[in-house]
């Protein structure tokens, strides 16, 4: 638990110092500097192209531009970061803007390490992080006060970016941000009183609202530079298969069109064309005649990948979780055993903005615009491929039209290509373009699983011994990613069994295991990971222990919980008072419940559904969360609101991803169909379990819970228990 | 290539392009009007979506030689019609957006069933947004704003 205090006195870490420095522009510049082997600032001047290194910028006009160490995606870091920073030095919000900070040492998760978003840890792991920045800022424009009037510090006291001092006195930020810049910068700064949040704490709207509105907010794809060319890619029809030969009369053709040329991807080698238009590009990429060596390539079916995963599910995998006694089961009659077979496809991650990047190399230099999750890393891995070192290549991050863990591929694909093509036109800016299909068929899913498990049910009603066998794909082992030795542990990758291992139900005998077979399809996170099939597992067969049981399910989970399960035990409460409706449903609907722990954060939601047109329809979703501290409430709501809508995707009846001969036999939005508004609930009221303690994340946490808590109520009206993935019919 | 004249947002706009160009990347990349998204190509998901003789279209499969002097209207210019200005602060006002990327195609489209039905059902804003795809799912923000529009501009 990351507990923050309500005083604290702030020294520095002995490994990190603060440097200050007048802002090219005039202003004042915190940068915080973390002490890191890579880091080596004094040895490298900064880029010419760089803002910067700063994380807080007042302007002499008084507007004050905070840096964002992350990517913004739509999970709202761009406002919360903001308001965290605004909140610590008094800052009049209307002022405050943000922008996303280029790749620089300086810019590292603090607790991760890497410069990266994703875990929903931005906020979790940068709230200490952005207070100081917000307080060590405000201290230097309360000095430069002080000195101006020849008072005590202690005197002056600030608000809505004014400083005021005795006798009436004040003066606006921007007219002491100048010497507030040459201030020094104070090693010891007191932090707010929570009760004295201004910002914090409250609903405040999205600092990027109005430009996502009127289209001015520009994203990845947008991105334009003079001469600029866009290069499209043919990728083989297999994962990892080669370019043989190929014919590129006709697409030499197409008007627009500048080259033509094979590059290497991070599985096999494609042929990328470059033109001056995508539209150009695309006709000649549909009109090129390329001949593939697939020899050597594996080529998985989904449906043979089902029937090898069930087999293997039959057996014990390497241990996860070995909990009481193995032979516990073996005690418990019969009748009153449930053995459950489980089965989830990969899915597309399918972010609105296809995948893009832009780079230019010239040589001795490069600079890239990406949408990237991964900052660092791709600045790292485009400089290997163009000869660079990672600090000659200057890396922006460009706002993203979602993710959802695809901007963050452990092969880094899409930069690599990007930097390949780049290579190849040395001189000229290239933006490579995923067009929909290469995006849907471009691998770097939702591994597809399969659990089996079997429970024995104690005279109790609750369940006394527990074996789950989990078999899918890791795409941290063997990947290189630097989370890569605390994911894994005895062969077993942690990210594929999260939901399962760590479930805090009081379960005596529980064995869990995994097996990971290795399979020619790249796999990848997938907003909310291992809990995107684990929690549906756990959070359906609770749901049917309590049927079993003739318990409220919700009751029945309090129950079964272990009593340490603070957060999951506040949720369930707080929903089961949120949800006086479920006693009042029409005929034909019903309700069903689930709870999830995503790391530190709990989630638990009532869905009132019932059958239309032989679909789910979800009038209503009421949904408890606690996340900690809610910085910005307003984007909690949002984050629940729309992670259940992301969650649904695996209920969808096109809602997978199918390989045949492997070859990807989706293709775009008409046969990979995630949710639109007629499949997401009507209504979601969201809730938030008031809370003092540090904030915990809320990416990612709701999407768990959504498609247990619709199969449960599904469950109710017809009888049948839903096990396999998507839900093709009821 | 074939030189055409559009109506884009009430201004005439000479552009020099392959008559199979959709209207889309006619706008993003000759107009440099990138507020319209390419999202996927086949009109599945709405990003696109722009008035053509003020009906709610998917640019994406609209060929600029079909395109004639029909008026254009992009979310760039929405905002100078009283209907574009009241969903947009809706929109703002409700806190709609997460990534943001399909909003202008929501946001298009909202205007559109505003226009032929000021005050629209539940039914109405299922059928007319149906096909504006958010992989974020705002959709329940999306319904709320679409309903204070309605409720403002009466």
């Amino acid at each position: 638990m990351r507990a923050f205090n309500a005083r604290t006195d702030l020294h520095l870490n002995r490994r990190s110092f603060l440097r200050a420095s007048a802002a090219a522009a005039g202003g004042l510049l915190v940068s915080f500097y973390l002490d890191l082997p890579a880091l080596a600032q004094e040895g490298n001047p900064p880029p010419k192209v760089y803002p910067p290194d700063a994380f807080v910028r007042v302007g002499p006009d008084g507007r004050i531009v905070i840096s964002i160490n992350r990517l913004e995606f739509g999970q709202g870091v761009s406002t919360g970061l903001p308001m965290i920073v605004a909140d610590e030095m008094d800052a009049d919000w209307s002022q405050v803007q943000a922008e996303l900070a280029p790749a620089a040492d300086v810019y590292r998760d603090p607790l991760f390490g890497i410069q990266m978003t994703g875990g929903s840890a931005s906020i979790a792991n940068s709230f200490q992080q952005y207070r100081e920045l917000g307080a060590r800022t405000r201290a230097m424009l309360v000095a430069a006060a002080a000195d101006r009037w020849s008072v005590a510090p202690n005197q002056c006291r600030t608000a809505n970016s004014v400083v005021y001092g005795p006798g009436n006195r004040s003066t606006r930020y921007a007219e002491l941000a100048e010497d507030a810049a040459r201030k020094p910068v104070p090693d010891k700064v007191r932090l707010k009183n929570p009760s004295d949040f201004k910002i914090i704490g409250k609903p405040v709207r999205r600092l990027d609202g109005a430009a996502k509105c009127d289209g001015s907010q520009k994203f990845g794809l947008d991105f334009d530079l003079p001469g600029m060319k866009i290069a499209v890619v043919a990728r083989p029809p297999v994962f990892g298969g080669r370019v043989k030969g190929f014919d590129d009369k006709e697409a030499r053709g197409i008007a627009g069109v500048r080259d033509v040329f094979e590059i290497p991807l991070a599985k096999g080698t494609g042929v990328a064309v470059v033109a001056e238009r995508f539209w150009a590009a695309k006709q000649a990429r549909d009109r090129l005649k390329v001949e593939w060596d697939l020899s050597g390539v594996e080529r998985p079916d989904t449906s043979e990948l089902r029937s090898r995963y069930k087999k293997l599910a039959r057996t014990a995998g390497k241990a996860a979780v070995s909990r009481g006694d193995e032979k516990a089961m073996g005690r418990i009659p019969a009748a009153s055993r449930i053995v459950a077979e489980y089965e989830f496809p990969y899915l597309a991650h399918a972010a609105m903005e296809p995948l893009n990047a832009t780079i230019r190399f010239d040589g001795d230099r490069a600079e890239a615009w990406i949408p990237t999750q991964f900052q660092t890393l791709d600045q790292a891995a485009i400089g290997a491929i163009l000869g660079l070192k990672p600090e000659q290549v200057a890396l922006h991050t460009e706002y993203a039209g979602g993710a959802f863990g695809r901007r963050g591929s452990v092969d880094l694909d899409v930069p690599r290509e990007t930097a390949a093509v780049a290579k190849a036109v040395r001189g000229t800016p290239i933006k490579l373009v995923w067009t929909r299909e290469d995006d849907m068929q471009g691998g770097r899913y939702r591994p597809m699983f399969v659990h089996r498990v079997e429970v024995g049910i104690g005279k109790d009603d609750m369940p006394a011994a527990w074996k789950h066998v989990v078999v899918g794909q890791s795409f941290m082992i063997g990947s290189g990613n630097p989370f890569e030795p605390f994911l894994v542990k005895d062969g077993v990758d942690v990210l594929t069994v999260e939901g399962t291992a760590d479930t805090r139900y009081s379960i005596p005998n529980f064995h869990v295991s995994a097996h990971h077979p290795t399979v020619n399809v790249p796999v990848l996170a997938w907003r909310s990971v291992g809990y995107t099939h684990n929690s549906f597992v756990m959070e359906t067969l609770i749901d049917e222990l309590a049927v079993r049981a003739k318990t409220d399910p919700i009751a029945y989970r309090l129950k079964l919980l272990d009593p340490g399960a603070r957060k999951q035990r506040a949720v369930l409460t707080l929903l089961q008072q949120q949800s006086g409706w479920r006693n009042k449903l029409p005929r034909g609907h019903a309700v069903g419940i689930a709870c999830s722990q995503y790391h530190d954060t709990a989630v638990a939601c009532a869905v009132d559904v019932s059958i239309v047109d032989k679909r789910p329809r979800i009038h209503r979703a009421t949904v408890a969360i606690d996340c900690g501290l809610a910085v910005n409430p307003l984007s909690v709501e949002s984050q629940v609101q729309g992670g259940l809508g992301f969650g649904l995707s695996q209920l969808m009846a096109n809602g997978a991803i199918t390989l045949k001969d492997g070859q990807v036999e989706q293709s775009n939005f008409n046969d990979f169909r995630p949710p639109y508004i007629a499949d997401a609930p009507v209504a979601i009221d969201v809730h938030i379990v008031p809370s003092a303690e540090a904030p915990t994340g809320a990416g990612e946490p709701p999407v768990p819970v959504i498609s247990p808590a619709v199969v449960n109520a599904l469950a109710r009206l017809t009888g049948k228990r839903y096990r396999s993935l998507p839900l093709v019919s009821l | 290539m074939t030189a055409y004249q559009l109506n884009v947002n009430g201004q005439r706009r000479d552009v020099n392009v392959d008559p199979s160009t959709p209207l889309l990347w006619v706008l993003r990349e000759e107009l440099r009007m990138t507020g319209t998204k390419y999202g996927c190509g086949i009109s599945a998901c709405g990003a696109c979506t722009v008035h053509f003789g003020g009906a709610a279209t998917r640019s994406c499969v609209l060929p600029v030689s079909a395109v004639g002097d029909r008026p254009v209207v992009t979310i760039e210019a929405i905002g100078r019609d009283p209907v574009g200005r009241a969903v947009q602060g809706a929109w703002v006002e409700r806190d709609v957006v997460q990534c943001g990327y399909c909003q202008s195609g929501q946001i298009m489209s909202a205007v559109a069933l505003l226009k032929a039905k000021p005050d629209p059902t539940d039914a109405n804003i299922e059928e007319a947004m149906g096909g504006n795809l958010c992989r974020c799912a705002t959709y329940v923000r999306i319904r709320e704003a679409i309903r204070n529009a309605s409720k403002q501009l009466k």
